[in-house]
């Protein structure tokens, strides 16, 4: 294997790889193990830690958090998606009056924290009693925050789609509207795919934030049970067990936003579609809060 | 309007001037930590390689959130405990971004074709010189946006430590809530106050974009 930062390796550096592959080896093992007897030691595998979710009404009140945080996602998500569409299509639009506020808006709400979106949602409602949870003031942070950056990336996928396309298409005497409707964006869309599918992996994390507004969502409900006296403080078991299900989720669809970022560059060398654009989780384009 | 500002300027104070350290401190250290996991990327190494790999897919696929409680809640019960929130949410904050860090050092030297330093050794150039004159610059000027986006994000991801108890600025909201006083103006002003710290670096990072862009 070559690399710009090293050749490929001769016999000597290849004995080396190998020795240092193993002290490598022998001292992660050694950082786990030190991990795993530190946990030991402070009795985090004591049975009364785990025992908790054994119980059915446990494992109920964990599914009900999961439901929460899909729930918020899922809604967060649709909106999200709308929004972003709605203020791509504002951007890339021929009136200066239409694209001016749409650029400052989508601009604006991907510089302010996402955790202050949700306060204003949240502070507000309680001052001027709305009648909104905590649940829509989640919803309607993810959905300002993540509908602005997918409507970079929307923007972004239809400017990536070669410029013949666009020009044979007013050519062809096609009004704007269809050029994007039926040029532009059957091409975009392979394009930005990928790109759409990780910003969703980062609204699925940041449900959590919920947390701190205090929305029953999945670290929610976990940060409840670790603090339970009779089964000796819980934290890290529960913690752990949260861990699991986070990290399970957002790979499955970190995978699934990989194997279309594969499958559209594929097809781009057959025939000649848009690059994919850039992971959002690779922090090119939005940030990964 | 300028009331709710003027009349608790010591908590805005205090709270964006902590903002700031967290930024800084925590910035620095993800940016030693996430080169270092870069490094560990594009070693030849392959059981280093692998664990870079693993943490940033963890990482990254782990909220933010989660790993503020996890070292606020959970490290203390193995006495695990950073010495007090300040560093506790350093820690989170550079944890968590230090993965991001590694992939745009990793994809920054990936972007650099090997011939580059192919040509450079075959003039004879030692591997420090090959290092300093042609990869780390090369790899630099596809570094730097990114970078700077992934700083963005780390100083807009500060705020979370509020719901840690840790006086930033996104903790003024509940403090002012036990003032009484009007939150929605709280939040304008705090809001004001993450544009004036973020809007420069946007600039700084579309002008290193022109800057370094490929004529």
């Amino acid at each position: 294997m070559s690399s710009v930062l090293y050749e490929t390796p001769g016999p000597r550096a290849k004995v080396r790889n190998r020795i240092s592959n193993v002290v490598v080896v022998v001292v992660l093992l050694g950082a786990l193990a030190w991990l795993i007897h530190r946990m030991y030691v402070h009795g985090q595998f004591e049975g009364r830690l785990w025992r908790q979710f054994e119980y059915k009404a446990i494992q109920k009140e964990l599914l009900h958090g999961l439901l929460n945080t899909l729930k918020a996602a899922g809604l967060a998500a649709v909106l999200a998606l709308l929004f972003g569409a709605v203020f791509a299509a504002a951007r890339i639009s021929d009136h200066k009056w239409v694209r001016t506020p749409a650029t400052l808006i989508v601009e604006l709400f991907r510089a302010v924290p996402l955790l202050i979106l949700m306060f204003y949602f949240y502070f507000g409602n309680i001052q001027f009693n709305l009648g909104l949870g905590p649940f829509w003031a989640v919803v309607f942070g993810l959905t300002l925050y993540n509908g602005s950056v997918l409507a970079e990336i929307f923007r972004a996928g239809i400017a990536a789609v070669p410029k013949g396309q666009r020009e044979a298409a007013y050519a062809l005497g096609l009004r704007k509207n269809q050029v994007v409707r039926l040029v532009l964006l059957p091409q975009a869309i392979s394009a930005m795919l990928p790109a759409i599918v990780s910003q969703l992996v980062v609204l699925l994390k940041d449900t959590a934030l919920g947390f701190i507004i205090t929305y029953g969502e999945l670290l929610y409900v976990a940060k409840q049970m670790g603090g339970r006296l009779g089964y000796g403080f819980p934290y890290i078991p529960t913690y752990i067990v949260t861990a699991v299900i986070y990290i399970g989720l957002c790979s499955l669809l970190s995978l699934l936003a990989r194997y279309l970022e594969g499958r559209s560059r594929r097809r781009r060398k057959i025939t000649g579609a848009p690059p994919p654009l850039p992971l959002t989780n690779d922090p090119g384009q939005g940030a990964p809060i | 309007m300028f009331s709710v500002l003027t009349d608790n300027w010591p908590l805005f104070r205090d709270g964006f001037w902590l903002t700031i350290r967290l930024f800084v401190v925590s910035g620095v250290l993800s940016l030693v930590l996430g080169t270092l996991l870069g490094a560990f990327r594009v070693s030849p190494v392959p059981a280093l390689r692998g664990f870079g790999t693993g943490y940033v897919n963890i990482l990254r696929n782990t909220p933010l959130t989660l790993v503020f409680a996890f070292l606020f809640f959970g490290a203390a019960k193995m006495q695990l405990a950073l010495p007090n929130p300040f560093w506790t949410a350093v820690g989170a904050l550079t944890i968590y971004t230090s993965a991001f860090i590694c992939e745009v050092v990793r994809s920054g030297v990936n972007t650099i074709a090997p011939g580059q330093s192919e040509a450079a050794r075959a003039v004879g150039m030692s591997f420090f010189q090959v290092l300093t004159i042609v990869v780390l610059p090369q790899a630099f000027r596809a570094i730097i946006p990114p970078l700077m986006s992934v700083l963005i994000a780390l100083l807009k991801n500060t705020t979370i430590a509020a719901g840690f108890s840790v006086a930033e600025a996104g903790a003024i909201p509940a403090a002012m809530s036990e003032r009484g006083e009007n939150q929605l103006l709280t939040l304008l002003w705090i809001t004001i106050g993450f544009l004036i710290l973020i809007v420069p670096l946007i600039f700084l990072q579309r002008w290193a974009e022109r800057r370094t862009a490929v004529a």
